[in-house]
């Protein structure tokens, strides 16, 4: 625990370098080596993702929302103590009792036992690069990583933090040599998070992809968006809620 | 004749100050309207080109296509000539009507429940929406920002999916493909032509 603190401040420390900025253009630094990145990720995805998930969906309703409601209950591990660092005690009490319920009476999480009993409505996921977002740090230069995908510089270390020590799950399967789980767990768990993510998006994403001039740049925006939308934990629309934007247009 | 004349003339206002009332339109009735005129229309048993047609007249009816056009150009649209403007006008609507139809057209009968609207000012209402989930999908939240300058005629000018907006989305795209061509405008012009003509 010590160490993945002195970690997290180094991080810290580092990103105090960063910029904290919010402004509105986007800052793709490193544009031609992510759209590189995000041709290699596209051609994954035809040839295998995609697949797998369609295949995914066909599987019944009930063992699809099983294995959504594990992954759900899982990241609340990530999610709990990220409730802390953003001094959101109450979510991280109301997290901890859906983790415990779900764990115990839910069997492993495959039933949300705890939102039937009323005790988490809207459960958030909440991340390290969210933490950093809402201390202010900006999201620095846009990322695209292999596999991954999308990301910036701050939800990087974000991930970073997580691998670091800062994901309890990540610490008791890959980092420590544990008798009861095998590293083959963790990347499981992430593979299926992946597919299961994928696989209620098929048409959403070949919608846009379809009638995108400039796909990485819609997915880029989109992104970008979303994680703005996370950090304030809010549903109010962002940015074009500015009306100024809007001010000087003529309609139809 | 004179008392004629009057009466005449009280009954004109009254009609005209009724019919002023009559015809403002709720942004909320006026959403779930539209939902339900692309719902009929998709349920249809015809083609799918002909559900786009369809489509294309219900949005030259209730989105501002002008609008939203000017709006996804950003800085540009204060850089363009107003020749420029004019070609631009004509591209954007024809791009949006093919995009905003085809993405539609893949739906079938998609069932969207209004929820509530929030009023930012005498310009702008959010409605607010659910996309009912499906087998394969979940619940999708959509929010409709609704330009009521004209309370008689609203008009569609963003759709916000799940507090992703799909102006926003489109302005950071066209921004994307004119500084790619070291801010040339016409590289957006060539792409909107080819979409539309692909």
């Amino acid at each position: 625990m010590k160490k993945f603190l002195s970690i997290f401040i180094s991080i810290l420390l580092l990103l105090s370098f960063v910029n904290k900025s919010n402004a509105e253009e986007v800052k793709d630094c490193f544009e031609g080596l992510n759209r590189a990145t995000f041709a290699f990720n596209q051609g994954l995805d035809k040839a295998l993702i995609e697949p797998i998930s369609k295949g995914y969906r066909k599987l019944p309703m009930p063992i699809r929302t099983g294995t959504s409601n594990v992954l759900s209950n899982l990241s609340n591990l990530v999610t709990i103590p990220n409730n802390i660092l953003q001094g959101d005690l109450k979510a991280a009490g109301l997290n901890t009792a859906r983790l415990s319920v779900n764990t115990t009476i839910g069997i492993f999480g495959i039933f949300d036992v705890a939102q039937q009993m009323g005790l988490v409505k809207d459960y958030k996921k909440e991340d390290y690069g969210q933490t950093l977002g809402t201390w202010g740090v900006g999201e620095g230069c846009y990322l695209v990583l292999p596999i991954l995908g999308p990301s910036t510089v701050r939800d990087s270390i974000g991930t970073l933090t997580s691998v670091l020590g800062g994901d309890p799950w990540y610490n008791v399967t890959v980092k420590n040599d544990t008798q009861y789980f095998k590293d083959s767990d963790y990347y499981v768990s992430k593979g299926t998070d992946g597919i299961n993510f994928r696989s209620k998006n098929i048409e959403a994403f070949d919608n846009l992809e379809t009638n995108s001039m400039d796909f990485y740049a819609s997915v880029r925006s989109l992104y970008l968006q979303d994680r703005k939308q996370k950090i304030l934990n809010s549903n109010k629309i962002i940015d074009t809620q500015d009306d100024s934007d809007w001010d000087d247009l003529q309609s139809n | 004749m004179l008392v004629k004349n009057t009466n005449f003339l009280f009954f004109l206002v009254f009609c005209l100050f009724f019919t002023n009332l009559s015809l403002a339109i709720e942004p909320d009735v006026f959403v779930q309207s539209t939902v339900n005129r692309a719902s009929q229309t998709l349920s249809k048993d015809i083609s799918k080109k002909e559900k786009m047609l369809e489509l294309q007249d219900l949005a030259k009816d209730t989105v501002d296509i002008k609008g939203i056009g000017f709006y996804t150009l950003g800085k540009y649209r204060k850089e363009i000539t107003s020749d420029q403007k004019k070609q631009y006008a004509i591209l954007f609507e024809n791009y949006f009507l093919k995009s905003f139809s085809s993405r539609l057209a893949e739906y079938s009968n998609p069932k969207i429940n209004v929820t509530s609207k929030e009023k930012k000012n005498e310009n702008y209402t959010i409605v607010s929406s659910i996309l009912v989930a499906t087998n394969n999908r979940p619940e999708v939240k959509i929010d409709w920002r609704i330009y009521t300058k004209n309370p008689d005629k609203p008009l569609i000018r963003d759709l916000i999916i799940e507090g992703l907006s799909l102006a926003r989305t489109q302005k950071e795209e066209f921004s994307s493909i004119i500084k790619s061509n070291d801010n040339n405008i016409s590289a957006l012009f060539q792409s909107l032509e080819k979409f539309i003509n692909e």
